[in-house]
Parts: structure tokens; sequence; C-alpha cells
């Protein structure tokens, strides 16, 4: 395990990093939830936001309020002190979809391009238990991985202007949901109803860093019904 | 519900506060107001908490009748403004009677204008914020800039100190002209960059692109270097950091940046100069210049100082 580097991002944030790869790492990124979880729970004094990345810990503060070496200090121990434990009890967050059709236009292209039929790339990719590495872009869109290397491709050359919420998609290994109407380059395979951000519920957001996410495949006529 | 009314909305009126903070491993935007500095003079001048919910405006400001009395003030950006066709000064409170009509007209310099009124803007918080955040159409009045026909709630003005009237309060705008100054904190992994790049940041001014909103401003001028590529893992997006990429372009983002970006970054603007940055718009320029964090938390500190004579000498 490397040793977790404090470093300055302005005079307002500090960066917790833990490793510098290009690759998403299931276990670095354990590392920085658990670490992010434990800074949050320290009730730290001026600190205002707490941020896991893939591989990494973002902590912004009131300068006025906290001394930026001590912080540092604090959070480099909080982080030498944290072992990432797998949790007994993960949540695996079950996400009907409505994969291909007017649903999943690019579907159909990704098929073409992995030289796969239609259900093979359905069935690949709701195969793995996803794991929510981080959340971003957008409220409540959640950053999966890791997609089966058959149907990774890079993002769309021209984004679209605007995709549907719902929107169930791939770009690289990466796969996620879009949580409301936004412009979007990834590549959309199918639509879900369900909704990762609703500000009007009690819990408004679904899904949290380090949690994990199954998709299964639904026929047209029932996801209609959920919508 | 006691309110105000939109008459003309201006170009890009919105309600902000000092953003919504703790939700960005959520990807919820901070937003809030563009130049932090003058939004707390604003409040500042009519006895608000610091953090109360004003209009911030944009090259163009908005006309806006009130249903109820109010003392209110306007800080930032230089307009000409008039109530009921008399003019009024800036750098002090001045009373809205209730039927008045509030005009913003000329702007003389500067971008933004933050108009603060007693006992705030009362839009319901979302997630612990007013603050208007157009990309995910959150917070403000139904996530969005204001439009004409618009009615605004009014908070209540029971909740602010009692101000002085009309004094010059605050001497002169600190809208400067030309290309102004901006302090930047190199960042800590500088060496992603090529060696001289540091330097050819503040070697002249960038000139804000045309594509440059509350997200943040595209910059154009001097092309930096990667050592070994733009591209990184995401990770979180500082205000004011500058980030670079592929095409060696820098972007400084802003108060409506997303929470997370993958684009390495070169430095970052102080906290004290986010307020100059945001003061700025397309065609304007900007003068990065680095300091040391030690002088970095000094101007914060100095400018901590200049609120809060502000707001002693504000106090009826």
């Amino acid at each position: 395990m490397n040793e977790a580097r404090i470093l300055t991002a302005g005079d307002s944030a500090l960066v917790v990093e833990l490793a510098r790869g290009q690759d998403l790492d299931a276990s670095v990124n354990a590392r920085a939830v658990a670490i992010a979880a434990a800074v949050q729970a320290a009730g730290i004094a001026g600190v205002l936001d707490v941020v896991p990345t893939f591989q990494t810990v973002g902590v912004y503060f009131d300068p006025l309020k906290t001394n930026v070496d001590a912080l540092a200090a604090l959070l480099h121990s909080l982080a030498e002190s944290q072992t990432p434990v797998a949790s007994p009890a993960v949540t695996v967050h079950r996400v009907p979809v409505c994969y291909g059709g007017v649903f999943g236009p690019d579907l159909a292209e990704i098929a073409t391009r992995a030289h796969l039929s239609e259900e093979a790339v359905v069935a690949l990719h709701a195969e793995p238990i996803y794991r929510v590495f981080m959340l971003g872009f957008t409220p409540g869109f959640a950053y999966l991985g890791s997609v089966a290397p058959a149907i990774a491709f890079p993002r769309r050359a021209t984004p679209r202007a605007t995709v549907p919420a719902g929107s169930v998609a791939i770009a690289g290994n990466q796969t996620g949901i879009y949580p409301s109407a936004s412009p979007g380059g990834w590549h959309i395979i199918g639509r879900t109803s369900v909704r990762p951000f609703d500000p009007g519920r009690t819990s408004p957001f679904l899904f949290n860093s380090g949690d994990s996410i199954q998709f299964h495949a639904i026929e047209p006529a029932a996801f209609e019904g959920r919508e | 519900m006691t309110a105000f009314l939109v008459v003309r909305p201006g170009l890009q009126t919105t309600i902000q506060d000092e953003g919504r903070w703790g939700w960005q491993s959520r990807g919820v935007s901070v937003a809030g107001a563009m130049d932090p500095y003058s939004f707390r003079v604003a409040n500042a001048l009519v006895g608000n908490n610091a953090d109360a919910a004003a209009l911030e405006m944009a090259f163009v400001g908005p006309e806006l009748e009130f249903e109820a009395a109010r003392m209110v003030a306007v800080a930032g950006a230089e307009f000409s403004l008039s109530v009921d066709g008399r003019a009024v000064q800036m750098g002090g409170a001045f009373p809205v009677s209730a039927g008045s009509r509030l005009r913003f007209g000329d702007r003389v310099g500067g971008v933004r204008a933050y108009l603060a009124i007693a006992g705030g803007i009362d839009v319901p918080e979302v997630l612990g914020s007013r603050s208007t955040h157009i990309g995910s159409r959150m917070g403000g009045l139904a996530g969005r800039a204001l439009v004409a026909g618009d009615r605004v709630p009014l908070g209540d003005p029971a909740k602010a100190r009692k101000v002085r009237l009309e004094g010059q309060l605050v001497s002169r705008p600190r809208i400067s002209a030309g290309a102004p100054r901006v302090r930047i904190l190199p960042d800590a992994r500088i060496d992603r960059f090529a060696d001289v790049s540091l330097q050819e940041l503040q070697s002249m001014p960038y000139t804000i692109g045309r594509l440059s909103d509350r997200m943040g401003f595209r910059l154009e001028g001097r092309r930096l270097q990667h050592r070994h590529g733009a591209d990184i893992l995401s990770e979180i997006t500082p205000l004011g950091s500058v980030q670079v990429p592929a095409s060696g372009q820098p972007i400084l983002l802003m108060a409506d940046r997303q929470t997370s970006g993958g684009y390495a970054r070169i430095a970052t603007v102080i906290s004290a100069d986010i307020g100059v940055a945001g003061q700025l718009g397309p065609g304007d320029r900007i003068w990065f210049s680095a300091c040391t964090p030690g002088e970095a938390l000094a101007a914060r500190l100095a400018q901590e100082r200049e609120l809060m004579a502000i707001e002693a000498r504000s106090r009826a």
C-alpha cells in the first residue's frame, strides 16, 4: 500500500493522493472511500466538503477557520490508519434496464463494433456486480466499473445535446445511469426507471461511493408501466 | 407571500448565496456568487448575515417592482441605478418603498453586481442552499435565471441589523481596468507540466473566450505543455483551479463548475482574488501571478478585516 500524500490544491482544498495511476483500481478506491468516511466522522471544524474520487480524497476547508498544516497532518494520520475493509454487508442495488430499441440507440453499434449479437452485449453488461467508484458530472451520476473489455469503447466523437433521464450508457470501461436529462457523450444502450437523484425523495440520492450495482434486462412492456 | 416582481429580467439574473456545500461527493455543484467579496459587501450594507441570498446580475441588470418596503444595497460591477426615476448611488444602503421600481441602467465597469435586500430572498433551500445552479436546474427560482413576470419571495426584514442610510460606506468599486493581476498557487503536481509552463502561464495576459460562463472561463493565449498527456483519473475541481486540456489552452473553473474533472490542474486562483476573476467576461483579459501560501492567507485575512470593517461602519 502506497503512503498517502497530502497535496495542496489552492488555499482552500487539500487532496489526499493514494495513487497516480490511469486505471480503475477497486482497492485504491476502497481506501479513498474509507478515508473520506473517517474524515467526515472526525467532524473537523472548518471542513466544508469531503469528496472521494477514483484514487484521491478532496477535502475543502475555510482557510479562515482552519490551519492548513494542522489539517494536512490530521489527514495524513487518518489516511495511514484506515485500512479498507471489504464491507461485510454491501447492498447490491438491482437496476432493471430496458436494453436496445428506442431506449438504447447505440446498442446496435456497440454490438457491430464488438462483433457480437445485441443479446450478447446485454448479457456482458448485465453480468458483473459493478462498483460505484465515485459520483460526479451531475447530481447523482455514479461512475461504475469495470465494463467487460469486449464492449468497452471510447465515448462518442460528438456528444448528444440531450440524453434522456434514466439512460444507461457505456464509455471506455465505465458505465453509468444519467440521473436527469443532460448533454452526454456516452454510448446509450438502454434505459431504466430508477432515478439515482430525486430532490423530492426522503433520501434524494440512491447511490454512494463504494456501493455495488447490478443491472438486469426487462421487457419494454414492463418498463413502460414503471416510468 | 411578500415579493418583488421582475419587470425586466436583465441578461442572466440569478439568486445566489455562499453556495451548496457538503454534496460534491454526490455530484452536486457548489454554485454561489461569482464574486463572493462583492456579494458579502452588499449583504453587509443592508445588515444581513453573510449567507443571505441575494440577486446576482451579469452584463445587463433587471428592473424590479417591490411589493413591500425594504432596505437594499448594490455592490460589485458599477451600474447606474434609479428608484422611480430618481438616481441613487451604489456604495451604501437605500430604501425602496412599496410599489417602487428599482432599475439598473448603464454598466460602467465590471460584469457582475449583487443586489442585497434586508431580510434576504426567501426561496426554499435545496440541499441547504438557495443558490441557483442552471446546469442541474437546482435552487433559486425553479433552478433558472429570472424571467419577466417572476415574483421572488422576500425574507423577513426584522432578521437584518439596523443600518445607516445612503452613506458612502464602500469608497470605490474594486473593478480594475486592463488586465487585472490575479494571484495563483502553483499546483502540488506541477511536474505534470513541462518545466517552462508555469512561467508561460504568467508571462502575458490571457483573454477570456466567448464560450465562458458561470461554469468557467476558456482562456486564449500561450499554449501550455503537458509532460505525460492532459488526462488524469477524475478528481476534485476547486473554485479557481486552472485546468489544461490537451489543446494546451487553460480553463479557469468558476462557481458553477462540475464537482470533478479529468484534466491536469496547473494552478489555483487564491480565494482572496476569486472575486476579481468573477468580475470578468468574454473579451476581458486576466494576468496570473504566482504567490506563496503565506501570501494567499495574508491576503484573505486582510480581505476579511476589510469586510468586517464595512459591516461595523454600516451599523446604525
